[in-house]
């Protein structure tokens, strides 16, 4: 069964990225599960790649730290088989179209079935090329993410109607990074969606403390931090942790 | 499947967030290219401000010296600015201005298509942001200060690689970040749909005139053409017009740096696998799980992970073919063309002569090549110097 159904039915959702492999992939595995412990309704692994055109600095550089590290594919995906043997948290994985296509869409895809992996989020991939991958999505049950941006307009109805799982809502123009204020109408955004699709609509791109988040719950099914929680990872390495289960909580708080 | 595949290549692998600003894009230049007074705008650009039509020269010492193949340069370093990214950059920021933007911004690696975009805008009235990997702005120091003079901002990259494949990703994100009032002039015949149709309808100039000229000079096509490839343009302006000529053969010069049995290369049909990235697919010189490896070329516009989508279908189509040529061989051509015809080439252009001197010794003294001289060398004799041994610094 694929659980992205599950992310939205515990009041308004939390999810959390991180990119595998920083600092370490032994700790991104402690992160996943503590995550889940601390109220993560789903979480975002980043798979990392040299050229994440779609990220910010901070994000830029975990990938660089996770590269320099080491970290492969074939590495995140033991790493996320044994999270799913004690862990039933809906995972999904966050990358780019090359790090997919040239490890082989099919096999791909085939290991996120074996594995457990509830969906895919392709920051390259538009509207026009998801066919690119959803042959491969489709013949495995993995769900590939759309995205919306505050530049999409007249496509929102037409990406929407074809959305899988939920959708994601870029709040800002721009990359992904913590943003003192978002300034982007997301409301008339996902009001668009539900006109056309009753699908959750998560909103990311920004979102860094209990405020923002409380306030885009008001019309949204739930929010995605990524920078915020990779700069505390960065802060601590190691001994992030705590620190991270800390915030998730007190993020999953604001917004319940 | 969206637009714009050349074979399996191309595509339009963006954010969302770029989606409409593509689509717009087309839609102005489907608009625009069929509307005589933007034809006429352009056409005038080129011949009263670039210098168009550029020569067609018979190098006559160096066809003596080789003694094969009679060899034309197609003078493109003749151009104002001194290659012919400016055939580009002229039609698409004329293109942008139509389109009713104020600003447009550029990645650059050797720094001519920054130059160019900063001098177009200049002259057009547009503001301007040129992005250059830190590597090459320091080893083409003249460029930056030429295009701050231009009234350009430029922007040190420090990401990555700090190379050219750096500051696409870089103007991406800036794109990304202000799309309403900028148009991104990308500088080659690559990124998404509509960039590799566009830039190679605007640098297909060179091939059109290189046809009449033949016809003048010689009464018939070439039998080589040669153009050096990093994105691909000045080699798919080159080729175009030729492409249903099948006679004609069609060599793309590949950086190959230190050698294409060496990490330290930027070959990318010779030592590359396809890939998604900047928008399309292409080859892309990359690891086993799509990261993208750092490249190298001694020339800052060759130093580029990939390869522009038609060329990769001509590639897989067998129509043209791909060879590299390392540094060591582009020095040398660079030196040479300099003693022996009086022209001092770009790095970058080398390249092309580098493989013009090995191949024209064995093609018979009726059969003609023409070389692309995409750009003058003046911005490379510091680093050619160096390479040398000479410590000279700009
Ligand atoms: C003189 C010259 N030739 C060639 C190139 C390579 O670009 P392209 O392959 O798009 O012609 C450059 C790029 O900077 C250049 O400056």
């Amino acid at each position: 069964m694929n659980k992205l159904e599950q992310v939205f039915t515990n009041g308004k959702a939390f999810i959390p990225f991180i990119t595998a492999g920083d600092p370490s992939i032994e700790i991104t595995e402690q992160l996943v599960l503590a995550m889940a412990d601390a109220g993560a309704d789903l979480i975002e692994v980043g798979i990392p790649f040299s050229d994440p055109v779609a990220e910010g600095q901070v994000i830029q550089e975990a990938d660089n730290r996770a590269l320099s590290g080491g970290v492969t594919t074939d590495k995140i995906f033991s790493m996320m088989g044994r999270i799913r043997k004690s862990c039933n948290v809906p995972m999904a994985f966050m990358t780019y179209v090359n790090p997919i296509f040239t490890y082989g869409t099919d096999r791909f895809m085939k290991n996120c079935q074996e594995i457990g992996i509830d969906g895919i989020i392709v920051p390259d991939l538009p509207y026009e090329e998801k066919d690119e991958l959803m042959p491969c999505c489709l013949k495995y049950g993995v769900k590939l993410i759309s995205m919306i941006a505050p530049t999409s307009n007249n496509r929102i109805s037409m990406i929407a109607r074809d959305a899988q799982g939920f959708i994601y809502c870029v709040s800002s123009l721009g990359v992904t990074g913590v943003r003192q204020e978002i300034n982007t109408d997301v409301k008339e955004m996902i009001k668009l969606v539900k006109e056309v699709k009753d699908i959750p609509c998560a909103i990311g791109f920004g979102i860094s403390t209990p405020e923002q988040a409380a306030k885009m719950v008001q019309f949204s099914d739930g929010v995605i931090v990524g920078s915020a929680i990779v700069k505390i990872v960065e802060q601590y390495g190691m001994d992030c942790v705590p620190h991270v289960v800390e915030y998730v909580r007190m993020m999953k708080n604001a917004i319940k | 499947m969206a637009k714009g595949r050349f074979g399996i290549h191309g595509g339009q692998y963006i954010p969302e967030t770029l989606m409409n600003a593509v689509i717009e894009l087309e839609e102005a230049y489907d608009r625009f290219k069929n509307d005589p007074e933007f034809i006429a705008e352009l056409d005038d650009l080129l011949n009263n401000y670039a210098g168009r039509p550029s020569l067609l020269y018979f190098a006559q010492k160096m066809t003596k010296d080789l003694s094969g193949a009679k060899i034309y340069l197609k003078r493109e370093d003749l151009n104002h600015t001194g290659s012919h990214k400016i055939n580009n950059v002229l039609g698409q920021v004329l293109l942008a201005k139509r389109m009713g933007k104020n600003r447009v911004i550029a990645e650059t690696g050797a720094g001519q298509h920054g130059v160019a975009t900063a001098t177009a805008a200049a002259l057009m009235g547009m503001k301007c942001e040129i992005y250059m990997g830190k590597e090459d702005t320091d080893r083409q120091r003249l460029n930056v200060f030429r295009m701050e003079l231009l009234g350009a901002k430029v922007h040190t990259v420090t990401s990555g690689t700090q190379t050219l494949k750096d500051a696409v990703n870089e103007t991406m994100r800036e794109w990304t970040q202000r799309v309403k009032d900028t148009h991104y002039v990308l500088g080659s015949v690559m990124g998404p749909h509509p960039f590799p149709s566009i830039v190679r309808d605007f640098q297909s100039i060179i091939g059109r005139e290189v046809k009449q000229q033949m016809l003048e000079k010689e009464g018939r096509l070439p039998d080589v053409l040669l153009a050096c490839v990093g994105g691909g343009s000045n080699a798919m302006g080159l080729f175009y017009d030729f492409i249903e000529d099948t006679k004609v053969r069609l060599i793309g010069c590949e950086a190959a740096g230190y050698g294409v049995d060496t990490a330290k290369t930027a070959a990318t049909m010779a030592t590359g696998t396809v890939g998604i990235f900047h928008g399309m697919k292409s080859y892309f010189c990359q690891d086993q799980y799509g990261q993208i490896a750092p490249v190298y070329s001694i020339s800052a516009g060759l130093d580029y992970p990939g390869v522009g989508p038609e060329h990769a279908n001509l590639h897989d189509m067998g129509r043209a073919e791909y060879v590299p040529v390392t540094d060591d061989e582009a020095v040398e051509a660079f030196e040479y063309l300099s003693h022996t015809e009086g022209i001092i080439p770009a790095i970058e252009s080398a390249h092309a002569v580098a493989y013009a001197k090995k191949i024209a010794p064995k093609m018979s003294q009726d059969q003609t090549i023409v070389i692309c001289l995409s750009g003058r060398g003046d911005k490379d004799v510091a680093a050619i110097a160096r390479h040398r041994g000479v410590q000279i610094y700009e």
